[in-house]
């Protein structure tokens, strides 16, 4: 009965998503198919990626927005030393994990060791990467190489036209390993309890040093891999492409039912949330006579209505038990 | 060491004058200012005039950052502001261009001190969601399209001049003033430092911080208001997608370089406006130098990380512990 009192974010989150999606399919009979629920998973495959790092971030206290630059500088570093480098994809790849996750810890270390906000050290990430990225190149370069048109063309089949497409497939492993992580190891048991409490996580001998900046690689790497993935999905490097997408990965872990202020959140619950923006997307592209700008309001009002309801489950709980020790005030 | 100097923030100044200097070893007209149809033109009254936008964002955000709080939501903001003036200002006497323009700032700012004050969201998230969904509001406004007007009521406000100055330099050394009247000239001031503090104390001696959280945020919202006016009328027209664009990060920035901590407390409204000053002048230095303006992002993160380690707790306390160790050796030298 606990265990399902703990769960009721998540299942109001999802219970959220199929009500949206079979109001979306009684608007438009041609909504309910496979093929438009994988074109979901396909197109916000890179989104997914970068929430399930976020997952970590937040439910340890913290925040990252330099994820979206990171993308950014990732499409532009990969066209860069694919095309004019002629550095192997597969090689490229690598170089641009390790960069991004180098980056991660270095924040991480800052957000540590200097006992700094982690809002204005990731801020600064973002200043920077973006900057890298706008050095590196301001143009749109596409990438051409035999792997990228072999990677896109391939797809496991589903019929009836539906494709489960590489960037699809390697966001739903991320969010499976992502829920192995967080909720079957000692470091994702780490990340809950850096959320509940530093001082008292330090205290009970867990190294917290280690675990932030461990949590703050992951975040950058993972987003480095959206950025591999991203690349993928547009064939080519720009480094405007992915900004705004820290705000997007934070709504949609927010609407994912993971508390903001830590301690407290699921992967699956952030992998839903993706898919409410993306059913958000589709629904208006479907409509055509919609704006795009409706998604902004109508994710808004999402965030509102899941940020007031957290609110009134902790203020319920707060009443009905006294204050768990080592919540913030 | 018995007499504390006032807060005068020397090295703000000092760190402006490099730069002003850097300016006018790249570009030698950096100082000219000449006087031309009863208008001051020349780089340094561009950078005032530039940075004004920023200027006016950081006198809002420096009492909310004092109040340990954080409005992410004032580029949005400025946003919806400029596309209301600038969809009413052809139909409309400019009186109700501006209450209207102004007022859609305080609901803002209501919005935003009313979520963390009375639903006790945190700041960071509260604001949030206008930043996400303000941008949306002011497209609906200007319906997807680049609102253009021809208004010169309008127009006055973002490239007229008062006595030579651009308007926007006076509008903002006139709400520099207002508001530091308003908070230095009574209690108030003392009121949000001291919540900024600890809040709980400060409830607990009798200060409404309820009160004070929402009026802050309504402060930041008005001037986030004036700023969306001002960049308008500069361009005669509203865009929705780019009208303050990451300028809640410049606003942030400026107060953060002016001194004032993120853990709240003590604050300064002028060093806040210097530190717009000090953004500005980077941007037009970069650009007088004819460096690539994609320099500016890495300048900038590098100067905020400086500034952020400089204010460290932590590192503060090394420096201080290494200064206290060179004093000891040497004194023991000396003895």
């Amino acid at each position: 009965m606990r265990s399902l009192a703990r769960l009721t974010p998540v299942l109001a989150t999802t219970a959220v998503f199929l009500a949206g999606f079979v109001l979306c399919s009684l608007a438009y009979p041609n909504f309910a198919s496979l093929r438009v629920v994988m074109n979901l998973l396909t197109d916000n495959a890179f989104l997914g990626i970068v929430a399930v790092g976020m997952t970590f971030v937040i439910i340890s206290g913290g925040i990252d927005l330099s994820v979206g630059s990171v993308i950014g500088f990732t499409t532009v570093f990969l066209a860069l030393a694919i095309e004019r480098w002629g550095v192997p994809p597969l090689i490229a790849f690598v170089l641009v994990l390790v960069l991004c996750a180098g980056f991660g810890a270095a924040m991480g270390a800052i957000i540590q060791y200097a006992e700094l906000p982690p809002f204005i050290v990731t801020l600064a990430g973002m200043f920077l990467a973006r900057g890298v990225s706008f050095l590196l190149s301001t143009e749109s370069l596409p990438i051409t190489a035999d792997l990228y048109t072999h990677l896109s063309d391939h797809a496991l089949r589903l019929g009836g036209g539906a494709r489960l497409t590489v960037p699809a497939i390697v966001m739903l492993a991320v969010v499976i390993g992502g829920m192995v992580l967080l909720h079957l190891t000692r470091f994702g048991a780490n990340v809950y309890a850096l959320g509940g409490s530093r001082a008292a996580t330090g205290l009970m001998g867990i190294n917290v040093a280690r675990s932030t900046v461990l949590i703050y690689t992951l975040s950058s790497a993972l987003a480095g891999l959206s950025g591999i993935v991203f690349s993928l999905y547009t064939s080519s490097g720009y480094s405007l492409s992915a900004v705004g997408v820290e705000l997007d990965a934070i709504a949609a872990v927010v609407i994912g039912g993971t508390l903001l202020s830590g301690g407290y959140g699921f992967v699956f619950g952030s992998f839903i949330g993706v898919l409410i923006q993306g059913l958000i997307q589709t629904y208006i592209s479907f409509d055509g006579t919609l704006s795009s700008w409706w998604a902004k309001i109508a994710t808004g009002l999402l965030l509102f209505a899941f940020i007031a309801f957290q609110q009134l489950t902790l203020h319920l709980a707060r009443r009905s038990r006294r204050a768990p020790a080592g919540v913030r005030p | 060491m018995a007499l504390r100097l006032p807060r005068i923030g020397t090295s703000q100044i000092v760190a402006l004058a490099l730069i002003l200097a850097a300016n006018w070893v790249v570009s030698p007209q950096f100082f000219d200012i000449r006087l031309q149809d009863g208008r001051l033109f020349g780089s340094l009254i561009d950078v005032l005039n530039r940075g004004a936008p920023v200027a006016l964002l950081s006198i809002g955000m420096v009492l909310v950052i004092a109040m340990r709080g954080i409005d992410l939501s004032v580029g949005a903001v400025m946003a919806i502001c400029g596309a209301i003036a600038a969809s009413l200002a052809d139909s409309h006497p400019l009186p109700v261009v501006l209450a209207a323009s102004l007022g859609a700032g305080l609901a803002c700012g209501l919005w935003n001190g009313l979520l963390v004050a009375v639903l006790r969201i945190q700041p960071i998230v509260a604001t949030l969601i206008l930043m996400v969904a303000g941008r949306g509001i002011a497209q609906l406004i200007t319906e997807g399209r680049i609102v253009t007007f021809t208004s010169p009521e309008l127009a006055f406000l973002g490239g007229g001049s008062v006595l030579g100055l651009p308007t926007p330099i006076v509008l903002t050394l006139a709400m520099m003033a207002l508001t530091l009247l308003i908070v230095r000239g009574t209690a108030l001031g003392l009121m949000i430092e001291a919540t900024g503090g600890n809040p709980r104390a400060s409830a607990l001696a009798g200060i409404g911080t309820r009160l004070i959280t929402v009026a802050v945020y309504v402060w930041s919202g008005l001037c986030a208001a004036l700023a969306g006016i001002v960049a308008s009328a500069d361009i005669l027209g509203a865009d929705a997608n780019n009208a303050g664009l990451w300028l809640e990060l410049d606003a942030i920035l400026a107060v953060v370089i002016g001194g004032t901590s993120l853990f709240g407390g003590r604050f300064s409204i002028l060093l806040a406006v210097v530190g717009a000053l000090i953004i500005q002048a980077m941007n037009t230095g970069i650009l007088l130098s004819g460096l690539p303006p994609e320099t500016n992002l890495v300048v900038k993160a590098v100067v905020v990380l400086a500034v952020l380690l400089a204010q460290s707790p932590r590192i503060g306390a090394q420096i201080a512990g290494l200064g206290v160790l060179f004093g000891r050796s040497r004194s023991r030298r000396r003895s």
